[in-house]
Order: C-alpha cells, then structure tokens, then sequence
C-alpha cells in the first residue's frame, strides 16, 4: 500500500562506511520440521532457492530463505508480495503442521557499505567477520550491542534488520560505529 | 638532581620539543616521554605523597608497577585522576597535577603523621575509628578524606567517545616484548590466527635496553625486522597500546586499547574495549623487579634498578651525577654499566651477596666500578630527596655503619617476579622456586577451557626463563605449543640470543638481614599505601595468619598499583614472621584488571543517545510532535498525557478522560504484546497457560485471560482472540511481551516438547489503535469497510478486512468500560491510519489519550493492572477473579499451587475499592493500619492500597485496595496514613466505580 513507511524513512549516515536505512522488504518468518519434503518444496517454489544449511541464507534474484534456528526459517520476498507468499505458504503446506506469518512490518533494514563495513559491525556483534569466516551466504541471528538483529552479506555489502521499534537506537549504533576516527584496521 | 643527558635516548625525538605543566609549573619534554621520563628530565624527582604518612614520594618505576607517580590529568571533561606518570604518553599542553598533598606538594600539613607514625601501626584505622560508631562518619572519615584522599573525582562529563569491538583469533600472545614475538612469530608460521598485543607504544620491550643480540644482532634490529615480517602476514593482527586486563573463562580476554590518550582531542575514541575469543592465550607478559626493603627505601631518588636504566637509555634522562646502586643478582650491575656508558658515575654496587663472580660483575668491576659484596645499605639520607646512603654488613643489625656514599639517586634491584596475572585469573596455579627466589606458572596446573584442557600458556619471562637465550627458546616453544594445541603444526626454530651467564639471585626480604624495630619501621613495603615491614610482622603477631587476612588488616596491595611491587616482599616477611616457608604462605588472588580501565571503555558506545534503546511504535514521532508527556513502559516511551498549552498533567489526564467518556478517545496501544500460537495443540497449549479455558472459544470471538507462573502468582493478563481452529492471538500486556513469548517457548522447548504448537512474537508487526468512547462506532463507520455495527459485530469479537482501504483487524474489547474497538494495521501504515482517524474523529471531538486516562478508566471500572493489583504475591483469587479460573480443567500452571494452604487461607488480603468519606485521593501503596501489633512489635496492618486516583468522571478520588477479609466487610471503614501525619479514612466497597451494569460497553 502506498502509505506504508519504514522505520526511518530511508536515513542514511556517510561515514568511514555508509549506513541507509534501506526501506521496507518482505519477510515472512516460516516455523516447521525443515527436514519435510513438503517443507522444502514449498520454500524452493516460493522463495525460488534450495533450504539454507544451518547459519546460511540463500539468495536469488531478491528472493530468499535464511536459517534463522532448527525450526525456523526467514523467507524473503518483495515487500508487496509478503501477504501473498503466507497465504500461498498456509495453502502448499495444508496438512503439514507449521506456522506461517508476515513479519515485513515488525522489522527494520540497514545497507552498511564499504570496505570497513566488517569491522562497523564486529564492534557491536560477537560476531567472527573476518572474510575467511563469515563469507557470502552467512547469516547471523545475532546481538547489536543491546537488541537483537541479524546479517548477512548481499550485492558487495551488508544487509543488517532489527526489530522497526528500535531501528532508531541501532541506527545510532552503526553511525557511532562508522564515525571516522574510529578507524580499527581490522582485514584491511 | 635528575637531568636530560645530551646525547642518547632510543625512544625520544629530540626535534619534537613541546610544553607541558606539572603542579602549573612550565616543562619542556620530547616526543617518546613518559611523562615519568619528562618529569625526571626537569628535576622533578618528588611527585606526590603517600597515602597515610604523607612522606615525599618520587617515581620509582618505568611502567605499569609504578606505586606512587600517579597524578590528575587534564582538565574539564578531559580530566581523569589516578593516570600513572610511567605509562602516560607525553603530549603538547598535557597539564598535571601531583594528589594526596593539602596544601601544597613542597609543605603538606598530613606530613605530621610521620613524625607520630609508631602510634599508626597496621590496623590502626579500624581499632582507632571503629567507637564511637557515629564518629566514623562525621569526624573522622571527612577529616581522612581530605588530608589524604587519592585523585580528585571529574566534575565534567567525558569529552571524548568510546568503543568497543570483538575479536576472534587461534593464539592470542599478550606482550610484545622479544618473548612475545617469539611466541607469536611461531604460532604464525604454525598457521593460526595470531593476534599480538602490547601495552606500552614499542615493541621489543626491555630487550634493547638490556643489551641483548639475538641471531647475532643488536635486539632492536631482530625487533624491527620480525615486526615487519609479522605485518606482512594475512594471519597476524599487532596492536600497540593495548593491555590484556583480564583473562577469563572460554579463552575470552579483555583488552584495553589507549587509541587517543596522547592525541586527546583529535576525533578519535580515546579508548577501544576488545572483546576477544582465543583459542590459546600466550602470556608473555615479562617480569616485575622487586624493590629491596632497606630503611628510607621510599625517598625520592630511590629507584628500580631497571627503571634507572630504562630512563637512561630509553629517554636519556639521568637520575643524578651519582646513583649507589643495591642488589642481590646479577642484573643490578647493567644499570651499573649503563650508567657508566652514560659517563655518569657509580660510587659503590652494594650487593648483598657473599660474592659476585658473574661475567655482569666482572664487567663492572674491568670498568673500575667498586663492587662491595656482602653490604647492606642501613639508611637512606636525605629528606625530598636522596642524599646519601650509609652502609653496613648485610649479615648484621645495621648499628654499625662501616661508611657514608653521597650520591642523588639509589638503584636497587631484589630480583625479578614474573608477571603471572593473566596466568592467574582462571585458575593458573604456581610454584615457589627456590633458586630463582621467586613464583612462577606451574605448567601442569594451567587454566582449562570446557575440555579440561589448558588454554593459557606462559612464555618467556613471564615463566621465570629470565636470561635472553632461555626466553626466546622458552617462548619460542610456548607459541608452538599453543598452536599445536589447536592441531598446527610448527615450522620454524627458535631465535637465538647471546648467551650471558649470571649467578643467582640470593633471597634478601629485609637489608640488613637483623635490622632493629627502627630501622624495620622505615622499610616501605607497598609504597603507595604506605605498609612498611614492621606493619606486615605487627599484623602477624595479632594473629593474621592468611595472606588473604594480613593484606586486608595492612593494606597491603590494596592501593591501585595492586600490589605489583609489594606483594612478593610482604608475603615473605609475613612467612618470616609465622615461620613458615613461602609457598605455605601462598599469594593473594590476582584478579582483573591488571591495571585499572576506565569506565568509558567498559560503557562503550552505550552513553547518550545510545545509553539504552528506545522503543518507539509507528506513532511516536506524531506523539512527540505533540508534546507528549513520556512515561516509559519496559523500553517503549508511551504518552502519559497530551498536555495543551497551558495545562497541567492533571488538567490533561481530566480533559482526555472526559472526552473519551462523553463522545470519542484514541489511544495508541502498539505496545501490547501479540503472540500468535499456532498448532493442532495450541487449545491444550492454552488450556494449560491460562487459567480460563481458552480451547473452547469460538473463531471469531475474544476471551479475557489470566496468566500465573508455576507458584500460582498473577504475571501477566490479556485477551486472547481465536483466529482458526488451531490458530489463537493472545495479547499480553506492553512490558510482559517479550517476558510470555520466552515463557511460552520454555515450556514447548523443555516441558511439552512434543506437543505440536508454534508460536510466532508479533507485536510490532501491527500498530494497535484503540477508538474508545460512545461516538466510536460513528468514526469508523465514517472510514468505510468492516461492519462494526451492534449486530454485525457484538462485543468480545473480533473482524478483519479492510477499513478506509487500510488492512485491519477489528476487536471489539474494553478496557474503559466504553463502546471500544482495537484496530490493528501494518505497523509501516500505523502512522497513516492513526492520521485517518484523527481527520474522521474531527467532527466529534476526538481527542488522543495517554496512559493515564488509559489507568483511570479502568480503575473507575475496577479492571485491575499487572504491576499495580500484582506484585508477584498476588493470585487470582486475591483480586475476585475465580469467574476467570476454570474449574473444568484437570490442570494449567499455577493451579497445584494454588490450592496450598496459604493460598486458600481464607486471611488473605483481597480486592476492594476504597472510597474516602471527603472525597479525597489516598496516598499511593498506603497500608491500613489495625488494632494491635505484630510479632514484631509493629503495628498491625490490614491492607493496602493498589491504585488510588483523582476520577475526572466522578469528581473524587477513587482507590483499589487489598484488605484482610475485605469482601466481606463491605461499608466498613478503615484508616490509612496520609502521609502528613493525619489520617484519611475510606469506606469499603465494591472496586466498580463506574457503570458497574457495563452497560456503556454494550451499545
């Protein structure tokens, strides 16, 4: 719907590494038996990418599905079609039990891009960025200093979501965070 | 007095001059200072006084071990006490201040203290001030504070920024002295991840300054070029400035980087936190030299024999024309010769030794040094500073003095104490050698990790391997053990150094070894808190056995240099004393920090802005625009009240309750928690959760329900809506959200993990609104969509569809006690529908309400609030709430419990509303008082209040109560404090104030 905002309304923060409130994307968090075929199915035809392993996400053409625990799965899809994608979920998996719901609006998303966009993040998550350890295809559920959040890499950066209701406090984080001077050298 | 030496100086920057102060004196010092090195280099050989005798004190050490140059520094938001001269990097414009002096440095009034010291024995504080008891506080303790009193605290707020940052690496070495370089050179080429820290702004250590070649070259050539081979590598991370303050359990280490302490000012962090994960942790973290305990061993001029020379090499300061140096070992006599290479002269090495034959002494002696072995010094001379020492047999009581040296500064070395801090911290034990006279890791009882299996390794010096050749070679292997632990195999050999033989060090705790009480009373032990021999003797005497005890009742290592210097002298006066041997004896606990951090680096990033989050909903920044009034709900921020222009909370609470009474209200309650529970046992889920029985309720209807924990207490309440047959919504209130949802996964995780429920947390997928008040089916029948009507929609229902185009959820449930719906929408259009409403509400005066109006009308209809009729003592049947138990269920958490005897003991205090005689509002939590007292002597007390306000609908003040028998006393009249010394009498009655048919609801 046309009226519908993001947390931020796009805000952006120029530092060492950029940091853009990068609007609102469709998610839906999926909860089943992730070792059912039909489960697997299903993920593979509405986010169009094989299951993800554990602590994986796979992404395709804007699309996606993330490993968020042992039962639980983050299925990405455009913002719009979010609504759609439970129904159709509810629908392939009738029989199967599971739990289906649309999460777009209760989460909030950053771009942190730039070569030390690493190290913006290892200073609030307990995270191992370093390359060799957290490549394309990761995804933390993890801790940005006081509030939950996860991350993973996409399109040469990183995309980090939160909870909308604190996307304002970890808006300030990553800005401290990616304040010059601040500079630690880590994989450079 | 001390001086800059013309030539010379490895660290300094002669070309980089600049100007600083101490005690607002005008300085000059050079790039690569310390401010110790800078302080020394102006003649400024006193620098503070002592914490109880108020004797002058001069700096000491080089580094981290420094007792008493600690000074305040800076000035405003940039000020910070405690800050160690030896370790503080100089700076263009730094200012400093001497502490613990009053008046002034050069004349001290507390300074009398020392000519009445025998009346201050150890202990002296607490047989003296402990009577009488109120004297402590009001004389005694003001008075201490400001004669003597450490560094003053800051009055501005911390100019500069802070950070923190986490880290992972296979080896982590601590110190980048040649050990540490070693060690972590060989973890590298073993393949692990390598992480080298050190805390000074060099690597290398003291190695260049004690001569040492290693591969046949001058250390400081291996230095560089194995720094720069390190760099060079993909697997190894250096960091300068950074100190390991603590190891702790999980090979997880805190470190400390001083990124802008000597830039203040320039942008950026001045500290950075390092959180690091190791897989092996290496402490090459060097040794510590031990002072010699002679009388007059603490006036200015008397120092470390390794600092003298540091300072001589290092910064090219001399200490004065002539330093005496005293030793029982052999490294004593590189001061000697280093002094001697700086054309400084050296009357005497006093060395406590029978005999001194090693190749350093020899050395010393080819230099026409005058070597006296054997020898004690007796005294010290001098008052500010040094003026002479007086010399006698070591063997001797020191009556008898064989000479008198003059000389500016004494060098004194008792031998070397390995650094076995971060050892230590997570279980390291040590062992006591002999030999060496000193503890060092005892490597069979290394700190575990989970596998039982070491994870810290020491290396170096830091292990007790000394001489050069043993310290690499030792250190070496340590950084190839620690990766081979990991499963990396090492490569490379061990650097080589030249190796120099010394003789051993000779254990000397006392000089002369038969000192008399007057000469024992002037031995300092800890400098800085001022704890001399005969205190340590004195504290044994009386029965201190336990180090643990005597460093209490002395102080002992209790200043903020932690005993670094102290502690191995005073244990073994204190094994002395018992006559136990020093192992018996043991140490004290080494706990982190090893040198204090500040507290900037442990907040990090959470100040300001960042301090705590903020929970905003979708309506907030329209709230904020408002003026809103905040109150904070768990970390939400919601309005109390909408104040206008010129009204008070009150006026605004009173406005916005009217309105929402008499025609239409708004109120924001995103904030509600909204889980969703979804399986084909969700109904047996809730059954069980719930208090009501929750698996009968119809799709498409709403039912109130009461949450208690296991021990039968109220935690939570809200409205559960039935959205399919295995599908339920419930609502909890706004703090206990995220509380439920946790409590909810506990019990499907651990207790009824076979059952097929999932749950999902989705209380900020919607902004929740609530449209309250006669006229509200009227605002939403103006938006179009959803019928809302009486027939379509009856109350305790709940619809979905669209309304004014916007995706919704309608409930129809009250917690006003007014015709009231809550209408949820996507949290990304709150803002959007919360505008729509506002434009639609317009003609009927609508008018936003906050939580306080939210708290009075429902306390008007008696509905209690979790928090306010609940504290975690209350059941459900304590507030009148059987219609909402079950009596069908076999089960749900809490029931068991509350069938115990004093749950059902017909005692309890239960609900009741409370009605003042005059209309007036009883105080907030005020207890009813009854006849008699209890087993305590106190006066009995029959209830309390739970709510208490002002209702704007019925002009008087209205409260909700808990009262023994209360129900059952209906019309009596019960007396609560007003606080002011009178009291306020209310009648009971029914909590119901307002509407009690409900029939406002149900229109």
């Amino acid at each position: 719907m046309s009226e519908a905002q993001s947390a931020l309304n796009g805000a952006a923060f120029e530092g060492y590494v950029t940091v853009t409130e990068a609007g609102l994307r469709g998610m839906v968090t999926l909860r089943a038996d992730l070792s059912d075929a039909r489960v697997k199915a299903a993920v593979k035809k509405l986010a169009g990418v094989e299951l993800p392993g554990v602590r994986k996400i796979a992404l395709k053409g804007g699309k996606g599905a993330g490993w968020m625990s042992p039962d639980e799965l983050m299925i990405l899809v455009p913002y719009a079609e979010a609504g759609a994608t439970v129904a159709a979920l509810t629908k392939a998996l009738a029989g199967v039990h599971h739990l289906a719901a649309d999460v777009s609006d209760a989460r909030a998303a950053f771009r942190v891009e730039g070569k030390a966009a690493r190290e913006v993040l290892a200073k609030l998550s307990p995270t191992d960025l370093a390359p060799d350890r957290f490549g394309e295809g990761e995804l933390r559920r993890t801790r940005l200093a006081q509030v939950s959040g996860a991350f993973w890499i996409e399109d040469g950066g990183f995309t980090v979501v939160c909870f909308r209701s604190v996307a304002g406090y970890v808006f300030e984080l990553l800005k401290l965070s990616a304040t010059p001077g601040g500079e630690v050298g880590l994989w450079a | 007095m001390s001086t800059r030496l013309a030539t010379g100086g490895r660290l300094i920057d002669r070309h980089r001059s600049f100007e600083f102060s101490f005690n607002g004196k005008r300085m000059t010092g050079y790039a690569g200072d310390t401010l110790a090195a800078a302080l020394l280099a102006n003649d400024q050989m006193m620098v503070g006084r002592s914490f109880k005798y108020h004797r002058p004190r001069g700096i000491v050490a080089s580094g981290a071990e420094e007792p008493n140059a600690l000074v305040n520094l800076g000035r405003g938001g940039r000020f910070e006490p405690n800050a160690r001269a030896t370790t503080t990097e100089l700076f263009p414009g730094l200012e400093a201040k001497s502490q613990n002096h009053w008046p002034s440095l050069d004349f001290d009034v507390g300074v009398l203290n020392n000519y009445v010291s025998r009346f201050l024995p150890g202990g002296f504080y607490y047989k003296t001030f402990i009577h009488p008891r109120a004297a402590w506080k009001h004389v005694f303790e003001p008075f201490i504070r400001q004669s003597a009193g450490l560094g003053r605290a800051p009055t501005h707020a911390d100019a500069d920024r802070y950070e923190q940052v986490y880290a992972y690496a296979d080896v982590l070495v601590v110190g980048g002295g040649v050990a540490g370089l070693a060690a972590a050179m060989a973890a590298a080429e073993a393949g692990a991840r390598v992480m080298l820290i050190e805390q000074t702004a060099h690597w290398g250590g003291r190695a260049p300054v004690d001569g040492v070649e290693i591969a046949g070259k001058p250390a400081e050539e291996w230095i560089n070029s194995t720094t720069e081979a390190m760099e060079k590598k993909k697997n190894v991370t250096l960091r300068l400035r950074t100190m390991a303050a603590g190891v702790h359990d999980h090979g997880y280490v805190i470190a400390y980087e001083r990124i802008a302490d000597h830039t203040p000012g320039d942008g950026r962090p001045r500290h950075r936190l390092w959180r690091i994960r190791a897989g092996q942790v290496v402490t090459a973290t060097g040794a510590i030299e031990r002072p010699l305990a002679f009388a007059g061993n603490d006036l200015p001029g008397v120092m470390l024999a390794s600092a003298v020379r540091d300072y001589v090499v290092n910064h090219a300061v001399s200490p004065g024309d002539r330093t005496v140096i005293v030793t029982n070992n052999d490294d004593a006599y590189r001061t000697a010769i280093a002094l001697h290479e700086a054309r400084l002269s050296v009357p005497v090495i006093v060395d406590a030794r029978a005999s001194a034959t090693g190749e350093l002494p020899e050395q010393a002696r080819k230099l026409g040094i005058r070597v006296e072995t054997g020898m004690a010094v007796a005294k010290v001379k001098g008052g500010k500073r040094v003026t002479g020492v007086t010399l006698c047999q070591q063997a001797g009581e020191g009556k008898a003095v064989l000479e008198e040296v003059a000389c500016e500064a004494v060098a004194m070395s008792g031998g070397w104490s390995p650094v076995v801090h971060l050892w230590s911290h997570c279980g390291g034990k040590l062992i006591w050698d002999e030999a060496a006279a000193m503890f060092r890791p005892d490597a069979s009882r290394a700190p575990t990790g989970h596998d039982g299996k070491p994870f810290v390794v020491a290396a170096g010096a830091a292990d007790g391997a000394l001489l050069a050749a043993d310290c690499l070679e030792n250190a070496h292997a340590a950084g190839a053990a620690a990766a081979a632990a990991l499963g990396l195999a090492g490569k490379g050999a061990a650097p080589k150094a030249a190796a120099v033989s010394e003789q051993g060090v000779e254990a000397v705790w006392r000089m002369p070894q038969g000192a008399g009480v007057e000469l024992r009373a002037k031995m300092w032990l800890d400098f800085q808190n001022d704890v001399k021999v005969s205190d340590v003797q004195l504290a044994a005497r009386e029965g201190y056995e336990s180090v643990e005890h005597a460093k209490r009742y002395t102080t002992l290592g209790m200043a903020t240099d932690q005993g670094k210097l102290s502690n191995i002298n005073g244990l073994a006066v204190l094994a002395e004393a018992r006559n136990a041997a020093i192992p018996e004896v043991g140490t004290t606990t080494f706990r982190p920090p090893y040198t204090p951090i500040s507290m900037g680096a442990i907040a990090g990033e959470a100040r300001g802005e960042a301090f705590q989050p903020l929970r905003r909903t979708p309506i907030h920044a329209w709230h904020e625009s408002q003026g809103a009034y905040w109150e904070p709900v768990g970390h939400w921020r919601r309005p109390y009240c909408y104040p206008k222009p010129g009204e008070n909370h009150e006026q605004a609470v009173d406005r916005e309750v009217k309105t929402t009474r008499q025609a239409v209200g708004l109120l924001d309650a995103s904030t509600l928690g909204k889980i969703l529970v979804k399986g084909p046992d969700a109904g047996r889920f809730l059954d069980m959760l719930y208090t009501g029985l929750m698996s009968t309720l119809a799709v498409g209807k709403c039912r109130y329900g009461l949450m208690c924990s296991e021990n039968g207490f109220l935690m939570d309440d809200g409205v559960v809506a039935r959205l399919s047959e295995d599908t339920f919504l419930c609502h909890t209130t706004s703090g206990g959200a995220d509380r439920i949802h946790g409590w909810m996964e506990d019990w499907l995780q651990c207790e009824w993990w076979d059952w097929k429920v999932y749950i999902a947390n989705l209380t900020e997928e919607y902004a929740q609104i609530a449209v309250v008040g006669p006229k509200a089916r009227m605002v939403l029948g103006k938006l179009g969509g959803i019928d809302v009507s009486k027939e379509a929609q009856p109350f305790m229902e709940w619809r979905e569809g669209t309304l004014g185009g916007f995706l919704a959820r309608v409930f129809r449930i009250s917690f006003s006690g007014e015709l009231s719906y809550e209408i949820a929408v996507p949290a990304a259009e709150g803002m959007a529908f919360w505008e729509r409403l506002l434009a639609a509400g317009d003609e009927f005066g609508i008018t936003p309400y906050g939580t306080e109006a939210l708290h009075v009308m429902r306390a008007e209809k008696g509905f209690i609030m979790i928090g306010d009729e609940t504290d975690g003592t209350v059941i459900p049947q304590d507030l009148g709430l059987d219609w909402a138990i079950s009596k069908k269920k076999a089960d749900y958490l809490g029931k068991r419990a509350q069938e115990r005897t004093h749950m059902t003991d017909p005692g309890r205090w239960k609900l009741v509303g409370l009605e003042t005689l005059n209309g007036e509002v009883l105080p907030e939590g005020a207890y009813a008082v009854g006849e008699g007292a209890n087993a305590n002597g106190q006066r009995r007390t029959i209830g309390r209040v739970t709510s208490t306000y002002r209702s704007p609908t019925l002009a008087r003040g209205i409260a909700m109560g808990l009262v023994e028998h209360g129900p059952e006393r209906m019309g009596e009249m019960i007396a609560f404090p007003d606080g002011k010394g009178g009291t306020i009498i209310a009648r009971i009655v029914r909590p119901v104030f307002y509407d009690p048919e409900g029939e406002r609801q149900n229109v």
